[in-house]
């Protein structure tokens, strides 16, 4: 019985996690190329949660299909994402591209709060029902575990986006240009690469994700606000750092690690500790390993 | 092909190059030597559009490119090969070269990798290991030939036998003189200034950003300011 409720909890782990490693991909790839830690992608993800709940909410008023209302809404909710996370590294970013790294990281943290107050001047403060796109169907597996649709729905998703995401960054001009860039932005350029262009590709890809991750956690959680992406932001960024900053991988298994610590400790009766034991795990993982699980030790260049 | 007219170039407040003035024809190999600090990569990098020049002219096929992107040189035919190799070392050796193609149509990608493939037949066997697994000699042949994946009309290479040992360094300059013979412009940056002057059809001798000699490789190789200065001996 212990084995099944451990194995339930690593089921919800799983979802959870989900949803940090999706925004934690956006986190680690802007600072792969600009190394800058990204403090307003928690917003984004809000952001792309509320268009997700516009969308969904119009779409299924339309009389449209609950499984095309999930992937309109999917799409849609990405790509206003991705123009806009293009739209803040435009103005707001790329004018620093000399300045110091402070200063940059201190206008991201303005950024985000600019997200957050126009969400609550837009939206209110309140929080919003998320529509029910999906009708919920349990599923039991070998006697006790139970699985719910949504869960399957999430795990499907993230497993789809990684894969295209994978496509992305190892097989096309672009993903190849990302990477280049982000391990020697001179050489890269002295290629002929159009570095603005690749950064900006990549704020969209990261933005997209974070939608995608808004969307899911509104289909979990039933409940959107401005504030939303505050604690997910961090959390994905204490899962980027475990991965190993920078590193792909490392951001889907610090996402889904987390995830999975987080619901352990809930489900052992310390749920008030849950927020707590994430942040202890950033303490430890800098005190032990600043480099993460697929960092790469950093080492001056001579 | 090159013509660099009085050009100024700052690194904040050092000022790296004064006046200077190069021209490299079509066909040749120019080389430039001088110590450390004397601005040879400096001068490239200002060349390739990494670095502006605050005033003078740098004119390329004809037409004035200074202040232009790096990209837009690099689509003229203009190549930059940096010191240091620079490869992408989290990539494979193919991917490193795919790179240097990046603005070439993908209808020629194929001739391309054969032709460096032939040239640098250690790349072949080599290419899908990972850039930063190879010898330092197996990446400067890497950095040299995704250069050329870029069609370069006019080469420029910083310090290609940089911490080479002597074998390779023999290879290293009879391939930079092959490229050459097969219709590449070369501007080659050396330490090693005896090497340099046996493959160059002409030279310029740097020193803090001015340009002290230019001539024939052969003169300047023979004569006894040289030998002092920059070939060691007497």
């Amino acid at each position: 019985m212990a084995m099944e409720y451990f194995i339930q909890q690593l089921i919800n782990g799983i979802s959870v996690g989900s949803i940090y490693a999706l925004i934690a991909l956006g986190y680690t790839m802007v600072y792969g190329i600009i190394k800058l830690i990204n403090f307003a992608h928690g917003d984004v993800f809000m952001v792309g949660s509320f268009i997700g709940l516009y969308s969904a909410r119009n779409l299924a008023n339309a009389g449209l299909p609950p499984v095309l209302v999930l992937l309109l809404s999917l799409v849609i909710s990405m790509t206003v994402s991705a123009l806009l996370g293009i739209s803040i590294e435009r103005l707001a970013y790329k004018p620093l591209r000399k300045a110091s790294r402070i200063a940059v990281l201190i206008t991201a943290i303005g950024v985000s709060f600019l997200l957050e107050y126009t969400g609550v001047a837009i939206v209110g403060p309140q929080a919003q029902g998320f529509p029910e796109i999906l009708n919920k169907k349990q599923y039991t597996l070998f006697g006790s575990i139970q699985v719910d649709s949504n869960q399957i729905m999430i795990l499907g998703t993230t497993i789809v986006l990684m894969i295209i995401l994978q496509f992305i960054v190892h097989r096309t001009k672009i993903g190849k240009a990302m990477r280049a860039v982000s391990y020697d932005m001179e050489a890269a350029r002295l290629m002929g690469i159009n570095v603005d262009r690749t950064i900006s590709a990549t704020f969209a890809i990261g933005s997209a994700l974070a939608a995608a991750a808004g969307v899911i956690f509104g289909m979990t959680y039933n409940s959107v606000d401005p504030m939303m992406g505050v604690l997910p932001g961090l959390k994905a960024f204490v899962a980027a750092v475990l991965g190993g900053i920078g590193s792909i991988p490392g951001a889907l298994v610090g996402g889904l690690l987390l995830g999975t610590v987080e619901t352990e400790v809930s489900s052992l009766g310390y749920s008030s500790w849950r927020d707590g034991v994430a942040f202890a795990v950033l303490i430890l993982i800098l005190i032990f390993k600043p480099s993460g699980l697929f960092g790469k030790n950093v080492r001056e260049k001579v | 092909m090159l013509s660099v007219q009085g050009i100024n170039v700052f690194y904040g407040a050092i000022h790296a190059l004064k006046d200077l003035s190069i021209t490299v024809n079509e066909g040749e190999i120019v080389t430039l030597i001088g110590a450390n600090g004397a601005g040879k990569s400096t001068l490239l990098k200002t060349l390739s559009g990494l670095l502006k020049p605050k005033t003078g002219s740098v004119d390329f096929l004809g037409k004035p490119i200074a202040g232009q992107s790096v990209q837009a040189i690099v689509k003229q035919g203009l190549i930059h090969c940096p010191e240091g190799r620079r490869v992408f070392a989290n990539m494979s050796v193919e991917e490193n070269l795919e790179l240097g193609a990046y603005l070439q149509n993908s209808g020629s990608l194929a001739a391309d990798f054969e032709m460096v493939y032939k040239t640098f037949p250690r790349l072949l066997e080599r290419k899908k290991q990972l850039a930063g697994t190879l010898s330092g000699g197996e990446q400067q042949m890497l950095a040299m030939g995704r250069a050329l994946m870029g069609h370069p009309k006019l080469l420029l290479l910083d310090e290609p036998s940089m911490g080479l040992a002597p074998l390779l360094v023999q290879d290293i300059f009879r391939i930079i003189q092959e490229v050459n013979a097969a219709g590449t412009t070369v501007l080659l940056v050396e330490q090693n200034a005896h090497q340099a002057l046996k493959i160059a059809h002409r030279a310029y001798v740097l020193e803090t950003g001015r340009v002290v000699l230019e001539g024939d490789a052969k003169e300047l190789a023979d004569s006894e300011d040289i030998k002092s200065a920059y070939l060691g001996g007497h």
